[in-house]
């Protein structure tokens, strides 16, 4: 170790995937995964929407699941919250979920035709 | 870096390895496997969360949901239900003992909630294996500051003005202790250590070691900088295995990214960090015997001064202090002396880590401030005593302390206000009790630990403490004499006053403290041959109802020595003389006919 700056370098990168753990975090995207959920492809919504983030390096996005909101017909369903704000699409798809993460996650424009 | 939607965090502490957390690991790896989730949902080993008696327990972040007592059979629905479809399973939650109420998330148990973590602010949060985990939470920016920005006296005079205390035992002040260490002149001065920890029941040090081991090797560095010390030892009691694999884990992981080494923060200071292994006698906790210990010698006391920031090891100055101490000191490093001073009491700053055991509803590690009464400990956070059962007694400071009866529950602990009443703050362990525990057998319990780990240099202790311990025995057993209280007090004062080592001198404390709370007790023992509580065998008299009697005979039949017999009117009774004791008959009576006691 050399120097401060060393450290506090190590240290932003060490708090990236800390951040999870401590609460923080800037928006959040739920992907319903109930029973009819993952039968509409909830699990491929939601590998796309991690892979994604993953590709982008985006920070303090929790990515998290719920059981069926009840609006079986729209799924696959997705939920995004982020300044106060929440948002529900349906009838997701691993390709629109990508283009979701760009549009509303980093664009911060929700993507108004998938809005249910 | 990998990104990963969840954290599953596993409790790895010894507590929970002990109740087979392992196989629950790598039964979730297995399933997340088989799932497909383990690029997703990241498995994290921690060390001790301080609800060792319900574990193993899990956390899952983001949400923050607390599993206890969780099984390998548990797993797969908590992959299925939670980590799938994202329903937590509330079976697994955690139920509050006495409202049955189920609580879903870490921050919302109260055991957790009324904590304060300083000392053990990563444990439970990081894996100790994972030097990135503890530099995310400010990990070694203490050390990074103290050696490119600050001068040994400004550590030593920051360290002052918090107000630190000595968490080992003395609640000596620990910026004075660097101070004295750090004016003894010498080329070769050294810092360690003391994680003997030999207060039966106490733990704080060991989880310290086990969950955040890098904020001692961070403390100690930053000593060594202080006082002048280039090498460090850690001692720790052999029976810490785990302690010991994660220290050094750390310790390599330390060097390797440079906090350990040469030129430390291109600063010119050295430090580097050795861990010694103690057979574990609880004298070697005594820091001059500890010393003794390290340099491969008998573990025996010497008597002080000279003091070792003065004559330490080797004969060279030396700074010691307890695992805990040291972990307080990162944070009033890097948040200043005036953070940690709003916690705590005028003359106790800070926190201390508390191992709570005995009749209580939620046993293990409790970080509070200074100052929070024994009450809101044993209701408020650990959530009272089970079964309805009334408090008797807190015993704090282990075999050196005493009992606080329940008209104190509500005295702020601090290590002054712990001393006025007869007891001390002691390494942290605290052991509830409640009314079916005999006083008298309590101050017998912890003399005769005292007297089995005496080392027997000096007489006072080697031979003081077993007449003590022999007067007691005779009390317990009914044979008790007038007179035995006052040579019970003659002989603790003079063992107090002559006693060579801090092990003799505070070895009567329980007998003292029992005696001063609960000396009707004593007398009853005595005088009337009774045991109050019953639970002194030989004055156990078993009686027989006569009115709930139905004269089944079915106790009879079951006394093994034949006490008891039929009486004219039907009923049976109990020949006292024959009465071994057994308690056989009191659980069998279909009728609650027999009860013990006067
Ligand atoms: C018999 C005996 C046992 C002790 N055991 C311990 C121990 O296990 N751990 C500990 O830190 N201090 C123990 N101490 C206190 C140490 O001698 C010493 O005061 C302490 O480690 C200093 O550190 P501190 O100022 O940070 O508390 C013991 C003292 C005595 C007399
Ligand atoms: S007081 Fe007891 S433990 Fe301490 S030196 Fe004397 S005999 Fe040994
Ligand atoms: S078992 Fe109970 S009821 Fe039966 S004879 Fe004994 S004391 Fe009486
Ligand atoms: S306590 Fe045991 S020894 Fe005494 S009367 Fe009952 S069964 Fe017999
Ligand atoms: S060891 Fe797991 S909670 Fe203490
Ligand atoms: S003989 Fe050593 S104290 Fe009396």
């Amino acid at each position: 170790m050399k120097s401060l700056n060393e450290l506090n370098e190590l240290k932003k990168k060490a708090q990236e995937y800390m951040n999870l753990r401590e609460g923080k975090e800037i928006a959040r995207v739920t992907v319903a995964m109930g029973t009819c959920g993952i039968a509409a492809g909830a699990r491929e919504v939601l590998t796309a929407v991690m892979d994604e983030i993953k590709k982008r390096n985006l920070q303090q996005i929790t990515v998290t699941q719920t059981s069926c909101p009840g609006r079986c017909s729209e799924e696959p369903i997705v939920i995004v919250e982020m300044d106060g704000q929440k948002v529900m699409y349906g009838k997701m798809d691993a390709e629109k979920a990508r283009k979701m993460v760009v549009q509303h996650l980093v664009n911060k424009t929700i993507c108004s035709e998938w809005v249910i | 870096m990998e990104f990963y939607r969840a954290h599953i965090l596993i409790c790895a502490g010894a507590g929970c390895i002990s109740s087979n957390c392992l196989s629950v690991k790598s039964e979730l790896e297995k399933q997340l496997k088989d799932q497909g989730l383990d690029k997703e949902i990241m498995v994290v080993k921690t060390g001790c969360i301080g609800t060792c008696d319900i574990g193993p327990v899990m956390i899952v972040y983001p949400e923050g949901v607390f599993y206890c007592n969780v099984q390998p059979e548990d797993v797969k629905e908590i992959v299925e239900e939670h980590i799938l479809k994202g329903r937590p399973v509330k079976r697994l939650m955690y139920t509050v003992p006495t409202t049955k109420k189920v609580v879903e998330k870490v921050d919302e148990i109260d055991f957790l909630k009324g904590q304060t973590r300083i000392a053990l602010r990563n444990c439970g949060v990081i894996n100790p294996d994972r030097i990135e985990e503890y530099i995310a939470r400010n990990g070694y920016a203490a050390l990074g500051k103290v050696l490119t920005q600050m001068k040994p006296k400004e550590v030593i005079e920051e360290i002052k003005k918090s107000g630190l205390r000595g968490r080992g035992g003395g609640g000596f002040p620990t910026g004075l202790k660097w101070e004295f260490a750090a004016k003894s002149q010498s080329p070769q001065k050294y810092v360690v250590c003391n994680a003997d920890e030999g207060d039966p029941g106490a733990f704080m040090d060991r989880s310290i070691l086990e969950g955040d081991p890098h904020s001692i090797i961070e403390a100690m560095a930053i000593a060594g900088y202080a006082i002048g010390a280039s090498q460090g030892y850690v001692y720790v009691r052999a029976e810490y295995p785990l302690a010991v694999e994660r220290l050094g884990n750390a310790i390599e992981k330390a060097r390797e990214f440079g906090f350990l080494g040469k030129n430390i923060f291109g600063s010119g200071f050295d430090f580097d960090l050795e861990i010694r292994v103690g057979a574990g006698a609880f004298v070697c906790g005594e820091e001059t015997a500890l010393m003794h210990s390290i340099e491969g010698r008998r573990g025996e006391p010497r008597p002080r001064p000279p003091f070792p920031a003065q004559k330490g090891l080797w004969g060279k100055p030396t700074l010691l202090n307890n695992v805990e101490t040291y972990a307080n000191i990162p944070p009033i490093i890097l948040n200043g002396a005036d953070w940690f001073t709003q916690y705590g009491t005028e003359n106790s700053k800070g926190t201390k880590v508390f191992a709570v055991a005995g009749d209580i509803n939620n046993t293990g590690l409790v970080e509070v401030p200074m100052g929070t009464t024994l009450r809101e400990i044993i209701y408020d956070i650990c959530g009272g005593i089970p079964e309805g059962k009334k408090f008797k007694a807190a015993q704090t400071g282990g075999p050196s302390g005493g009992c606080i009866p329940e008209e104190h529950l509500d005295i702020p602990i601090d290590y002054d206000s712990l001393k006025e009443i007869g007891s001390m703050m002691g390494s942290g362990g605290l052991i509830v009790m409640n009314e079916d525990n005999c006083m008298v057998d309590v101050a017998r319990f912890f003399l005769e630990f005292t007297v089995d780990e005496s080392c027997g240099k000096c007489t006072p202790c080697r031979v003081g403490t077993r007449r003590m311990l022999e007067i007691l025995e005779r009390i317990t057993k009914g044979e008790g004499k007038e007179g035995d209280i006052e040579l019970l007090e003659r002989l603790a004062k003079n063992i107090k006053a002559t006693a060579l080592c801090g092990l003799g001198q505070t070895a009567p404390n329980p007998v003292l403290s029992t005696l001063r709370f609960f000396r009707d007790e004593y007398e009853a023992h005595i005088k009337d041959k009774i045991c109050p509580a019953g639970i002194c065998k030989n004055l156990l008299k078993f009686k027989i109802n006569a009115e709930k009697c139905k004269g089944c005979g079915i106790c009879a039949k079951i006394c093994p020595v034949n006490a008891i017999s039929k009486g004219e009117d039907g009923k049976y009774i109990i020949d006292n003389e024959k009465c071994i004791a057994c308690g056989a008959c009191a659980k069998k009576c279909p009728f609650d006919a027999i009860g013990k006691g006067a």
